[in-house]
């Protein structure tokens, strides 16, 4: 039932953050709604083949963030947090933009440079979504 | 409180060219237990102490609650043990092996042992001597997995196996992490397996553990960071780091205990820190056998 969380081995980042960037992706696309229930941390290590301390360590991080909420006895669920998915996905672009700010300090490229770059960038998305 | 699957306390065995010294090892029950190092560090050594195979010359040793060697009758009831030099009979079928297990263990699982068959591709009427290396490991593993012991002890139980082979092994071994009654001990050379699926990871070099603990804990202590010093300026070792290379002002910092202050203490010094990576177990093993010789003094 979790055939679509694949933990990638080439991913050098450690094997829990790849968990919690795949339960986010799933609320943030809406296959995880707010205040569904999630499989407990045992079954997911075992869906993932993974250790059951990692799986728990990436739902610790993730109640620390406020994605999802874990009631003792009761399991865990997304957080009944209305926009979610839209935080969510704003987070991810937060993340993108800084990274394109910190490429571009390295290639001596000024902010002004970097906007017109980022509106050329927007018409070539644009341009390949129309064919 | 946790009930230990395997408790092991002082333990040491004296041999004329090896010394496996002062072995303190605890395996948590539920938990998945990953042993490495690298080869003759002492890993067999210390599965065979604890399976009773090998006496130790001190120490207390108990598994499952039994002392070991001298409980080891009761204790082997419940604990399922695979190693590479164990033997089946080359001129008897898979299911002579499985009908024979089944007559000595009586919780022996007729179901799993045929869905077991049917997962690792293997054919019950067919003779051992007719099976590859790889085919001899998970017909010696479904011998053992079909008894549903409460304790898994594997001496390096993917080592040789095609990665198909080893994929389905690790998926059976975390399979039984669904009961949370169960506990797994096994030793392995690959560190991606290691890394993947067991809870608590033990490392074990020149007959000595360096390290023992919760893996997450034990990953979250290591990083590499990347220095630029101003020119002419040797970055400094800080507490918590344990190598340094540097060549111009460009340097890589390697901390086996992380904490986030460690950044601003770099840059207290006027090093600036451009980056902090997590790193892989592989590179852990690495660093860690690398900088414990030298402490050694090799």
């Amino acid at each position: 039932m979790n055939g679509s969380f694949v933990i990638s081995q080439s991913d050098k980042r450690p094997i829990y953050l790849q968990i919690m960037e795949q339960i986010k992706r799933r609320i943030a696309v809406g296959d995880w709604t707010e205040g569904q229930p999630i499989p407990s941390i045992r079954q997911l290590a075992v869906d993932l083949h993974v250790s059951v301390i990692t799986v728990k360590r990436a739902y610790l991080e993730l109640e620390r963030e406020s994605v999802i909420v874990t009631q003792q006895g009761k399991g865990s669920r997304v957080a009944p947090n209305p926009g979610l998915g839209t935080r969510l996905q704003e987070q991810e672009l937060q993340k993108y933009l800084e990274q394109a700010m910190r490429l571009a300090s390295l290639l001596g490229i000024q902010p002004q440079e970097l906007e017109s770059r980022l509106r050329e960038a927007g018409d070539n998305v644009a341009a390949k979504e129309l064919i | 409180m946790t009930d230990l699957a395997v408790s092991l306390s002082g333990v040491g065995k004296k041999y004329p060219f090896f010394t496996l010294d002062n072995i303190h090892l605890q395996v948590p029950q539920g938990q998945i237990m990953g042993l490495i190092g690298p080869n003759g560090a002492g890993k067999s050594t210390t599965i065979r102490i604890l399976m009773g195979l090998v006496h130790q010359d001190h120490g207390e040793v108990r598994v499952l609650g039994h002392r070991m060697p001298a409980e080891q009758v009761a204790a082997k009831w419940n604990i399922g043990f695979a190693s590479e030099d164990m033997r089946l009979y080359e001129s008897k079928t898979l299911e002579w092996h499985m009908n024979f297990i089944r007559s000595i263990y009586p919780q022996w699982d007729v179901t799993y042992a045929q869905r077991l068959l049917k997962r690792f591709g293997l054919k019950a009427e067919q003779k051992i001597k007719g099976l590859s290396h790889g085919q001899r490991v998970k017909a010696t593993l479904l011998l053992v997995l079909a008894r549903r012991p409460r304790l898994l002890v594997l001496d390096e139980p993917t080592t040789g196996l095609d990665p198909v082979a080893r994929r389905e092994i690790l998926r059976e071994l975390t399979d039984v992490m669904t009961d949370e009654g169960r506990s797994v001990l096994f030793s392995s050379h690959n560190t991606q397996d290691v890394e993947q699926i067991s809870d608590q990871i033990t490392f074990i070099d020149r007959g000595r553990i360096i390290d023992s603990m919760d893996k997450e804990v034990y990953l979250d202590r290591w990083r590499r960071l990347r220095l630029e010093a101003p020119s002419g300026i040797e970055v400094p070792a800080l507490p918590g780091i344990i190598d340094v290379q540097q060549d111009g002002r460009l340097a890589v910092a390697t901390a086996n205990a992380f904490a986030p202050d460690l950044a601003n203490a770099y840059e207290g010094t006027g090093v600036r820190v451009q980056c902090i990576e997590t790193m892989t177990l592989e590179e852990i093993f690495v660093a860690n056998v690398e900088h414990s010789r030298e402490g050694v003094g090799a």
